[in-house]
């Protein structure tokens, strides 16, 4: 306990030392928030139900930090960690693997929750953000999105060879999706045709879930959404503990 | 004095290649122990398996009476180890990485103390990435004695030092076994082996090719020695006649060097210096050269051991 308590303070100091992840998780989502609300504002809009569009941006956003986090940030520091011997090291003490992975899942998390609350209020003190669901229901369909991300995180990072491969391949999912699944702007905005590939993107689960609790929509509307991202979840847990290796 | 490690025919392939083959020895209590050979001798996969990171094909390994892939945890909070190729996160600083891997020991030395004689005071607040070559080794080494080990692991402490770093180095080494603990080390350095090992045992493709104290194994060689010293003007032809046995003189320029068996009665050096005294010859910088462990390698497996 002592120890995972210790790693998960280290990790976090290393989260935020680290610029470049600090500022994808924390910083370019509210960089979006003030480009688009400066663009838009956040009147109401037919197209989205009577809200604005911050109204329906923060909790999209919240998914493409929950896909940024997973897909790479954990992804790259568990490949270097590994490549770079960091793993290596820790495999000399008695630590148990376990500890190092949860150490990493509380931190992300954390950090993850972070940007999604640093949204939040953005939104509430510049553009009057409108919330119509329930805390506890919206932090519930985060925390359960984020896991599943971060599984497959921990997917990737165990089948790439080096950190510069777990960047490009982090890129190369991460960035069709952010654009195809409604995390990086509405998907009211799509052609038709777009909309249905979005259908085979895990992130459009996350958008889904988290704009329909985040407008007080009930979780029975949600279950496709729910179960696949309970399935990736397992899927995750699964694979990466077996796959997991020191070296 | 206790048996700390026994190894018994200990063999490791790598698919079609045999990187240890049947390896035995034993390490006692209070000793450091080192294994050298060229690289892909094997000292590194032995050590691996001693450590338990790595797998035997065959073969028994007991240390400190635990085989390590029965019991590892065990094995771990007992033993420090440092390893060839292993690193921390860049942006993790000295002391923070020394207040975790302490978290990780039921009874853990103070770190404190360690940052003092491990002459990383000064350093406390440097990020890892900062810290030079001897100072991340001094670090490593640090975070081996966090457990208060019985044994140590020490796999290639000094490749890449500068010379000043090295004798640091060894200095340190020496100090964690006056404490009682006893030291495995691995090296391709043979000066190191010679100068810091009580027992060595020599790897050569994946075998052990001799095993003893590095002054038996040079004496086993039965080598010569040599004593050299420079003469003013010319050295009259006497001198090599009164010489005993079969020792030999050459000459270049004004040095001499007088060749001389190994395991003489009289030491070569004594009786050439009373020779050169007895028929008033002028002499100066006289020294004597006695085989290293290097030549000890050489004979054994007749090549260089330097790369």
């Amino acid at each position: 306990m002592k120890s995972l308590l210790k790693m998960t303070w280290m990790e976090a100091k290393l989260f935020l030392r680290e610029p470049v992840g600090a500022f994808f998780t924390l910083v370019f989502p509210l960089m979006m928030l003030f480009l688009f609300g400066s663009i838009y504002g956040n009147e109401p809009q037919q197209m989205f139900g009577g809200r604005g569009t911050v109204d329906i941006s923060v909790p999209a956003y919240t998914a493409m930090i929950v896909a940024t986090t997973g897909l790479m940030g954990l992804t790259i520091t568990m490949s270097a960690y590994r490549e770079n011997g960091v793993l290596r090291r820790l495999r000399t003490t008695p630590v148990s693997p376990l500890v190092v992975l949860a150490a990493q899942v509380i931190v992300l998390f954390l950090m993850t929750t972070l940007g999604m609350v640093l949204l939040v209020i953005a939104g509430k003190l510049v553009y009057h953000l409108r919330f119509e669901g329930n805390i506890l229901s919206v932090f519930m369909g985060f925390t359960l999105s984020s896991l599943s991300f971060f599984g497959l995180g921990f997917i990737l990072a165990s089948l790439v060879p080096t950190a510069r491969t777990a960047q490009i391949v982090g890129m190369v999912l991460l960035y069709p999706m952010l654009f195809l699944s409604g995390a990086g702007f509405p998907r009211e905005l799509l052609p038709e045709a777009i909309k249905k590939i979005s259908t085979f993107l895990p992130l459009t689960y996350v958008v889904n879930l988290l704009r329909g609790l985040w407008i007080g929509e009930a979780w029975s509307q949600y279950t496709t959404e729910v179960i696949v991202l309970a399935a990736m979840l397992v899927l995750g847990i699964l694979v990466s503990v077996k796959l997991f290796r020191w070296e | 004095m206790d048996t700390i490690v026994k190894v018994e025919g200990l063999r490791k392939t790598y698919g079609a290649t045999v990187a240890v083959e049947d390896v035995s020895f034993e390490v006692k209590e209070g000793e450091i122990f080192g294994m050298v050979g060229p690289n892909g001798a094997g000292k590194t996969t032995t050590i691996e398996c001693l450590e338990g990171l790595r797998k035997p094909d065959a073969g028994t390994v007991r240390v400190l009476g635990i085989d390590p892939q029965r019991e590892g945890k065990s094995l771990r909070e007992r033993t420090g180890m440092q390893l060839q190729s292993s690193n921390l996160p860049d942006r993790m600083k000295v002391w923070e990485a020394l207040d975790l891997y302490a978290s990780f020991y039921p009874k853990a030395a103070n770190w404190n103390e360690l940052l003092a004689q491990l002459g990383l005071e000064e350093k406390r607040n440097a990020p890892f990435s900062k810290l030079s070559g001897g100072q991340k080794q001094r670090l490593f080494i640090a975070l081996a004695l966090l457990p208060d080990p019985t044994l140590v692991f020490l796999d290639e402490l000094t490749t890449g030092l500068d010379p000043q770093a090295r004798h640091a180095i060894w200095d340190l080494v020496r100090e964690v076994r006056l404490k009682g603990k006893t030291v495995v080390l691995t090296t391709h350095f043979m000066e190191e082996a010679e100068k810091l090992c009580d027992r060595v045992a020599i790897l050569d493709h994946g075998k052990i090719v001799a095993l003893d104290t590095p002054a038996a194994l040079i004496r086993g060689l039965g080598a010569e020695e040599r004593v050299v010293f420079s003469v003013e003007g010319v050295l009259p032809a006497g001198f090599e006649k009164a010489l005993s046995g079969e020792s030999r003189v050459e000459i270049r320029g004004g040095q001499v060097t007088v060749h001389g068996k190994n395991g003489r009665k009289v030491p070569l050096v004594s009786e050439v210096v009373s020779l050169l005294g007895g028929q008033g010859i002028q002499f100066r910088d006289l020294r004597t050269e006695q085989p290293s462990l290097e030549d000890v390698f050489l004979s054994l497996t007749g090549r260089e051991m330097r790369e």
